[in-house]
């Protein structure tokens, strides 16, 4: 069974407070905020590695993000993937879900028309972001390749060689939907719990492939890729103010239920509850 | 000159400072507290690749260097000294095994060394004293192809885990009636070798540390770590370079924690409607434990590279002795920063502070190290 599996780096949470955005161009300023792989996506590779190790086949971890990324993709092999293709030209960058979701579904045929017509089984992706959030990228990809697709996956079983079981769990219980390979699985956290590399891997993986591929490889027309190539737009932003103000309760004589009824005032005016 | 890591060694510290965040960090205040040893991390340890991180491939190691393994120890260490006091003492042996071992020692024992299913330990110091290795007690004497072993050790990290103990003892005397040494290993199991009293510790807690007592011990001369009578330079070369290393590495992720808890520290605490790291007072004892972490950083993974690099010298005594007083120091800085906090057993500062104590003597004290140091300096300049 061969597996894609799409890999995004997104700045470390630990460093939040250290990402600044581009007043102009509303785009994160990358430059010196360290990146980690987001960790939904690291979820989608662990299962690709259960997958593997239950059904043999390979794995490729695919980005599209700029050049210094791929040290997140040499992550990727460490932790087990077989190789790993690294999608960035200018001419993709500054792309919203819409444009980003083209070039990955393109880059899927390019890679796959390369080892063979629809050389893949699965394309597993984190659900969502943790930057973006979105949750857009994994669905449109598979309508571009026109593959079924589910989202908000918490498992994922293979009886046999094409046919697919997943979980989604919804408000109500636990969804199942079946359906055959290839297909497209976006899935949540708690699908898994990511492997640790290993020192072990991290020196197998220098002798695994790490491809680059530009647009002069995929030779996409530039009008539906990047900045230019997106129908949205980011309108305003502004960062939210998260400093915390005392509000004192005075009163001498007041009660227990004096102050409930005070404390209930600020909510209710705060907006947290009617 | 360029003092940066690698891609690929920033990949491993990464690698390493995730786990031990995970598996570590959160449980290694009640190692402490209950002085458990936590030996179901030890697998953990062996898939990581850390306990045999510097053994070769075909050994079942990663094949790394020693630089990677001193990464290994500073990101265990940041959160329990006590645990990376294990893995260390298990490296000292191993890498006996590596350097001076049989080809079919490293095949029997090398595997299960790495994958963490046998713990290794190497066993110098007697009740009479460590440094002096030539006045040891402990008398290995062969018949034929048998050693027959007796004797007793004293302060053995691993003592009461070990599968397999390189241990350090006296095989003859040459013609001027000085000691000839030979390391001997020893299988946990073998009869009339026991583990003997288990210490009760200042620090590094969560390692055993021990005796070893040895009866009437026969092991076959195969056994033997090197040659017959050269267990003297093996011992030294070990204790003295991957030793000093790894203590240095071990000080130096206890500095990592005190540097890190100050800040955290000073920056929530607040004091006159401000927090504390604004006072001057405060920013003076921050700005020495930073130094003193940068210092000790450099003088670690230099120690590490030159034992990468085939290089000996005084170094590796220089990085123990500087490295081992400076945790002291940033301990004390930190608990005098934290006040009150600093005293509580809630908070790590004590913990720091005993465990960068009970670092001081491993591959010997500050006094041996500056005789060391001292030595190498008065013949070289």
């Amino acid at each position: 069974m061969d597996i894609l599996v799409f890999v995004k780096p997104v700045p470390d949470p630990d460093k939040y407070n250290e990402i600044r955005i581009d007043e102009k161009t509303k785009r994160l300023i990358r430059k010196d905020v360290d990146t980690i792989i987001d960790p939904m996506a690291k979820n989608a590779l662990e299962e690709a590695l259960r997958l593997r190790e239950e059904k043999g086949g390979t794995i490729t971890a695919i980005s599209m993000a700029p050049p210094e990324a791929a040290d997140k993709l040499r992550e990727c092999l460490a932790m087990g993937a077989d190789r790993a293709v690294l999608i960035s030209d200018p001419a993709f960058a500054g792309a919203d879900t819409y444009a980003t979701s083209y070039v990955l579904a393109k880059a899927v045929e390019y890679i796959t028309d390369e080892a063979g017509a629809k050389g893949f089984d699965l394309i597993l992706v984190g659900n969502e972001s943790a930057d973006g959030a979105t949750s857009h990228v994994p669905v449109q990809v598979a309508e571009w390749l026109g593959i079924p697709h589910a989202a908000g996956v918490s498992s994922i079983e293979m009886p046999g060689k094409t046919e697919i079981t997943v979980s989604r769990r919804t408000s109500a219980g636990v969804l199942q939907l079946q359906g055959n390979t290839p297909a497209l699985i976006s899935v949540v956290r708690d699908i898994n719990k990511p492997r640790h590399i290993s020192a072990m891997g991290i020196v197998k993986a220098r002798k695994k492939p790490l491809t680059l591929l530009t647009n002069e490889d995929l030779k996409l027309d530039t009008s539906l890729t990047g900045e230019t190539g997106s129908p949205t737009k980011a309108g305003e932003l502004s960062m939210l103010d998260m400093r915390r103000e005392a509000a004192p309760l005075t009163g001498e004589d007041a009660t227990a239920e004096d102050a409930a009824k005070a404390i209930l005032s600020i909510i209710r005016k705060a907006g947290i509850t009617e | 000159m360029d003092f940066r890591f690698t891609e690929e060694q920033e990949m491993l510290r990464s690698a390493f400072a995730d786990f031990a965040k995970e598996e570590i960090a959160p449980y290694a205040a009640k190692w402490d507290q209950e002085d458990h040893v936590p030996m179901d991390i030890v697998p953990k340890l062996g898939e990581m690749g850390i306990m045999g991180i510097f053994v070769p491939e075909e050994y079942g190691g990663a094949g790394l260097g020693h630089i990677e393994r001193c990464m290994a120890l500073e990101e265990i260490a940041r959160y329990s000294a006590g645990l990376a006091m294990m893995v260390f003492t298990h490296h000292l042996g191993v890498a006996a095994i590596v350097d001076y071992g049989s080809e079919e020692q490293r095949q029997k024992w090398l595997p299960g060394m790495c994958d963490g299913s046998c713990v290794c330990g190497l066993a110098v110091t007697e009740p009479g004293g460590g440094s002096d290795v030539a006045g040891l007690k402990t008398e290995a004497v062969l018949d034929g192809d048998t050693w027959t072993i007796n004797g007793r050790k004293c302060f053995i990290t691993n003592s009461h885990c070990a599968g397999v103990t390189v241990i350090t003892c006296k095989s003859g005397e040459d013609e001027k009636g000085r000691a000839i040494m030979s390391t001997i290993a020893i299988e946990k199991g073998t009869e009339g070798f026991e583990p003997g009293r288990e210490e009760n510790k200042l620090g590094l807690k969560g390692s055993f540390t021990g005796e070893l007592i040895m009866k009437d011990v026969k092991v076959p001369v195969s056994n033997t770590v090197g040659e017959v009578g050269k267990g003297m330079p093996i011992t030294m070369k070990e204790l003295g370079e991957v030793g000093r290393a790894s203590m240095s590495a071990i000080e130096l992720g206890i500095l990592r924690g005190c540097l890190e808890d100050a800040v955290k520290f000073s920056k929530e605490r607040i004091l006159y409607g401000k927090p504390i790291s604004k006072l001057q007072a405060i920013q003076f004892k921050i700005a020495d434990i930073r130094c003193d972490y940068e210092a000790a950083r450099l003088m670690t993974y230099n120690a590490a590279a030159m034992k990468d690099a085939g290089k000996v010298g005084a170094e590796f005594s220089m990085a123990k002795y500087f490295i081992s007083e400076a945790a002291v120091r940033a301990a004390k800085n930190l608990t005098e920063i934290m006040g009150g906090y600093g005293v509580v057993n809630e908070y790590d500062a004590g913990r720091y502070l005993r465990d960068a104590i009970a670092c001081i003597p491993s591959c010997g004290t500050s006094e041996i190290q500056k005789m060391i140091i001292a030595g190498e300096t008065l013949k070289k300049f």
